[in-house]
Formats: C-alpha cells, sequence, structure tokens
C-alpha cells in the first residue's frame, strides 16, 4: 500500500518535471547545444576521421568535459526555480516525503540527459559503417557515460537547493564538478602534497570522476566503479534532503 | 476540525507568532486577519507543514501536522500566498499532477480535472501556459489546485489578493459554497471579505491573537454602534442641537454637515442597547422637525481594526 504510494508520487513528480522540461525551451536548447558540441569535439578537435580507428574514444573523451558545463545547466533549476516562483511552498505541503520530491525530480533529469546520449547513435552507426567496432565496449562506454552523467547532476541538485539564484547554483555545481573531474590529477593532488596525510590523497585520488569513468570506458564493468558513482549520487541526494531540511527549520 | 494548540514561532531570536491556539469546526468559515506581517502566513504555514513550529502543534481531523503530517497534509488543500504555480506549464497538465499526487488515477482522474476547471471556470484556458494567464487566472488556477481532492479542511492565503471585483465576488461565492461540509480558514486584510463571507474572526496583531469573535460581535466594539444619524431640515442648528441634547440617554451630538438648510447629525447614545432611534423621532416630531432619514450606525469594522491592532 505505502509502496505503491510512494512509486505513485515519484512518478507524479517525474511526469510533472519531464512536462517542465519540454513544456519550455530549455530542453530543446539543451539538446541541440549537447549534440553540436559533441560533434565539434568530436570531429574537429579530435579529428575523428583521420585518426583511422573503428572505435569511439575520441568520441566519449570529450564527455567529462562536455557533462561540466551543460549538467549543471540542466540542475540548476531544479530547486532554485521553485524557490523563485514560490511553488515549493505548494510542493512541500502536498502529501509527499521530501525523498519521493528529489528522487522524482533527479530521476526526471537523468532519464532526459539519457535521452540526450541516446541522441547520439548516429556515431554509433557511423562506426559500425566504417569498420567493425566492440559493441560490448560501446555499451560499456555509454553506461559509464550515464553514470557520470547522474553523478554530475546529483551534485547540481544539491547545489540547486542552496540558493534561490540559478547563477550562484550553477557556478558552485560546476567548481565541484570541477574538483571531482581533476581529483585524481596535479592540480588537485599538489594542492594537498606536502600537508595532507598519505591517506587523504590516496583518498581524494580515488574521488577522481576520470579514473572510473576511463575504466568503464575501457569495457571493463568493475562493481567498484559502478558502486563509486551510485554511492556519489546517494550521498549528494541525501545532502540535497539535508539541506532543504535544514533551510525549512530556519 | 482543525485544532491549533499553542503554536509559536521564532526567527533567530524574533518571536514572530506568540502561543497562538483556535479550533475551527466544519461548516465555519474563519477570517484570519491583521495587519501586514502580524504572523498571518506564518502561522498558515505552520498549519500546513510547510515550517515546523518553534513549539506547539496543530492537529487537522485527528492527524497531528509535525507527528504524522503526511495524513494530515492529505486532508488539506491550502492556497498559498501570491499563488504559486508552475508557469512553464498548462492548465490541464498542471492539475492533473495534483490530481495524481492525490492520488487520482484513470477515468477518476480525469473527472476530477474536468470538474475542477469547471468549477473555477477555467474551461476557457485549459490548455494554455500557466505563465501566459492574467492574475486573477493564475489566482484561479492555484485555487483550483486547492479544491481538486475535495478536502475537509481548506487553508486559503489571501484567496482574492488581486483580483477584480467580480473575480472577489466569484471566488467569495465558491468559498461560501463549499463551507458546508468544510472548515476554511482564509487569511484577509481586507475587511469587506470579512463580512462578506466570514462566519468568524480572528484579529492577531504582533503575533498574538487580539480578538476571536463573530464579525457582529467585533463591530459592536465600534464606537460608531448604536449611534443614530439623521439628516433633517431646518435653518436653526443651534435648536436643534440643543433639543436633541436634551433627550434622555443621549450622550453626545455631532454634526456632521450643514449645507443649504440640510443638516446631518450623528447622535451617541449612553448604552448601545436602548432603543435610541426611537426616542429621537419622538421628541424631533413632537418639536415639528422634518426628518429626512435616520438610521442605525452597525459599527465600521475597519474602525475596530485600527483600534485593536493599532
Amino acid at each position: 500500500m505505502r509502496t505503491t504510494k510512494v512509486l505513485n508520487n515519484i512518478k507524479a513528480v517525474f511526469k510533472r518535471e519531464l512536462t517542465g522540461y519540454f513544456g519550455s525551451a530549455v530542453a530543446y536548447v539543451f539538446i541541440v547545444i549537447f549534440l553540436l558540441l559533441i560533434g565539434f569535439f568530436t570531429f574537429n578537435i579530435s579529428n575523428f576521421f583521420e585518426v583511422g580507428q573503428a572505435d569511439l574514444r575520441a568520441f566519449f573523451q570529450w564527455h567529462p568535459w562536455i557533462f561540466l558545463f551543460l549538467v549543471p545547466a540542466v540542475a540548476m533549476r531544479l530547486w532554485a526555480e521553485e524557490r523563485r516562483l514560490g511553488t515549493i511552498e505548494l510542493l512541500l505541503t502536498l502529501p509527499v516525503t521530501l525523498g519521493e520530491v528529489i528522487l522524482g525530480k533527479f530521476l526526471a533529469a537523468w532519464f532526459f540527459l539519457g535521452i540526450s546520449l541516446l541522441l547520439t547513435f548516429p556515431m554509433v552507426l557511423t562506426v559500425i559503417y566504417l569498420g567493425s567496432p566492440d559493441l560490448g565496449a560501446i555499451f560499456c562506454a555509454y553506461l559509464g557515460s550515464f553514470l557520470m552523467a547522474g553523478a554530475f547532476l546529483s551534485v547540481g541538485i544539491m547545489t540547486s537547493s542552496l540558493t534561490r539564484s540559478q547563477v550562484v547554483s550553477f557556478i558552485v555545481a560546476v567548481v565541484i564538478c570541477l574538483f571531482f573531474i581533476l581529483a585524481g590529477f596535479s592540480p588537485v593532488i599538489d594542492v594537498l602534497s606536502g600537508w595532507a596525510p598519505r591517506w587523504l590523497i590516496g583518498l581524494v585520488s580515488q574521488l577522481s570522476f576520470l579514473t572510473h569513468f576511463a575504466s568503464i570506458e575501457k569495457g571493463v564493468l568493475d562493481f567498484r566503479d559502478l558502486l563509486y558513482f551510485f554511492s556519489v549520487i546517494f550521498f549528494m541526494l541525501f545532502a540535497n534532503a539535508v539541506v532543504l531540511e535544514n533551510r525549512r527549520t530556519a | 476540525m482543525i485544532e491549533v494548540r499553542e503554536l509559536t514561532k521564532y526567527y533567530g531570536f524574533k518571536k514572530v507568532v506568540d502561543n497562538i491556539s483556535f479550533t475551527a469546526e466544519k461548516g465555519e468559515i474563519l477570517g484570519f486577519l491583521g495587519p501586514n506581517a502580524a504572523g498571518k502566513s506564518t502561522t498558515m504555514r505552520m498549519i500546513t507543514g510547510f515550517i515546523p513550529p518553534s513549539s506547539g502543534t496543530a492537529v487537522i481531523g485527528g492527524f497531528d501536522i509535525t507527528s504524522n503530517s503526511l495524513s494530515a497534509r492529505e486532508k488539506i488543500g491550502y492556497l498559498p500566498e501570491n499563488a504559486p504555480a508552475y508557469i512553464d506549464m498548462s492548465v490541464y497538465h498542471y492539475l492533473e499532477f495534483c490530481a495524481e499526487i492525490r492520488g487520482f488515477s484513470g477515468t477518476q482522474k480525469a473527472q476530477k480535472v474536468r470538474d475542477t476547471i469547471d468549477r473555477c471556470f477555467l474551461s476557457g484556458v485549459t490548455h494554455q501556459t500557466i505563465g501566459t494567464l492574467s492574475k486573477g487566472y493564475k489566482q484561479r488556477v492555484c485555487f483550483a489546485q486547492s479544491i481538486i481532492h475535495d478536502p475537509e479542511y481548506l487553508i486559503l492565503d489571501e484567496p482574492t489578493d488581486g483580483l477584480d471585483p467580480n473575480q472577489k465576488h466569484e471566488v467569495r461565492l465558491m468559498i461560501k459554497d463549499m463551507s458546508e461540509e468544510k472548515a476554511i480558514i482564509l487569511s484577509t486584510h481586507i475587511l469587506d471579505e470579512v463580512d462578506a463571507v466570514c462566519s468568524r474572526a480572528i484579529i492577531i496583531a504582533g503575533g498574538r491573537i487580539v480578538a476571536d469573535e463573530t464579525p457582529a460581535d467585533l463591530r459592536k466594539k465600534s464606537a460608531m454602534h448604536g449611534a443614530v444619524t439623521l439628516s433633517l431640515k431646518t435653518g436653526d442648528t443651534q435648536t436643534l442641537l440643543s433639543c436633541l441634547g436634551n433627550v434622555p440617554d443621549v450622550k453626545s451630538v455631532e454634526l456632521l454637515s450643514n449645507e443649504e438648510n440640510n443638516i446631518k447629525v450623528r447622535v451617541f447614545p449612553e448604552d448601545k442597547n436602548s432603543l435610541l432611534a426611537d426616542k429621537l423621532l419622538v421628541t424631533l416630531m413632537e418639536n415639528k422637525y422634518q426628518v429626512q432619514s435616520a438610521w442605525v450606525e452597525q459599527g465600521r469594522l475597519d474602525d475596530v481594526f485600527r483600534m485593536i491592532t493599532a
């Protein structure tokens, strides 16, 4: 009884979010820009055709960097907009729990990102036409990209709940996501080395989206990588609930 | 029944709502009055569970809003201040969402949405995006959202704010129509509205309840209540005033206007329950005055409002 109700509520929020996306220009602008950017980077910067390999390395390597800016742009409105319009007061006085609303919102935005990813399918058709790629690896790379998008999104939805300004939400989300991308690399490690204990450096370098994405992209579905992305998502959504609950009591 | 028990809210060290208690029974329309920043909206937000109270609670139809929030919220329809709504959705899709979240599905859902659209006179804008609607329509969309599940308890924060007189009238009629089987709390700072729809009025100021009575009883507190206003034709003002002043039970006489032998005076009684008008008319007749009109003042709510909130 209660479970059907929970699912029903999540579904209702999910549906409302999606109609909201496609009711405004946001969805279409996002999809077009995403496809244009990914095409530009793959063909013009990575010179996809000149490399002469029937794989999608040139395509997937740009995903983290494009997500870095585009996913926070999708996520920034999720709570900030509710706050600005005052609809948050309606939403949180409906007979739904905070968790249901957060999940519904998150899944809707993630689903939308999934659609954008699927629309890159001509890339797959191209490599199939050009040669005989490893389809299993391509599938894994898509899965990794989707999970990474979800992790970016969970950061964005959390920062969106911090402020009523979408701009602030966007910038904070980009900075946090950038940290996650670079965590395993010299810009972040250099800051830490010298004063932080070794275990902390080790921990931070394990937090990088890039390393986890890279291992999935190679076609290796390691349970630890999946667990990593899901725990980032879970942690951020949980933080989101805490932020909202705190703002309510304030 | 809505039972508000000792609700208190602090923002920082500032006490915004101070120990408010009252009950609202079904069949009642409770007017929640007060100057701006008196704590009306904060109180309503606590009753609907949007913000948790610092202490105290509200019990809605037997469910405590702090400990049994979901069950309590199921019974409430809420129209927040400024009537917020999702601006990039159509009216139909928005109401459909509200129906879904209230647990309706399939044909029952479609039926509820259609009924509500009819009841709130929204059929002309069903598929229009909410952001493109005028203020009056937006207000009605938000109102529709609050009644779609036919709730037992309705909480309306300034439901007629920003509407034109015709729309105000329509919304008030709607509220009155529904009042029989519901308990309705509505906040307002328009005093006419209290007269027009409310069966009881609570006035709060500085976060505290300063009056809890029927509008008629409130009006009795006005200095004007029971005074008699007369208009008559005579040239001699002084004689008239002394004549009226000699009637038993008259406390004071106030000259309102004197234009071309047309005099308007207001006579205040010593005791508000005495039949002052009768005594005045008898005296005036004996003295051969021609009375053009005479009426007994009921008192004005805005006087009372100012008296107890200022």
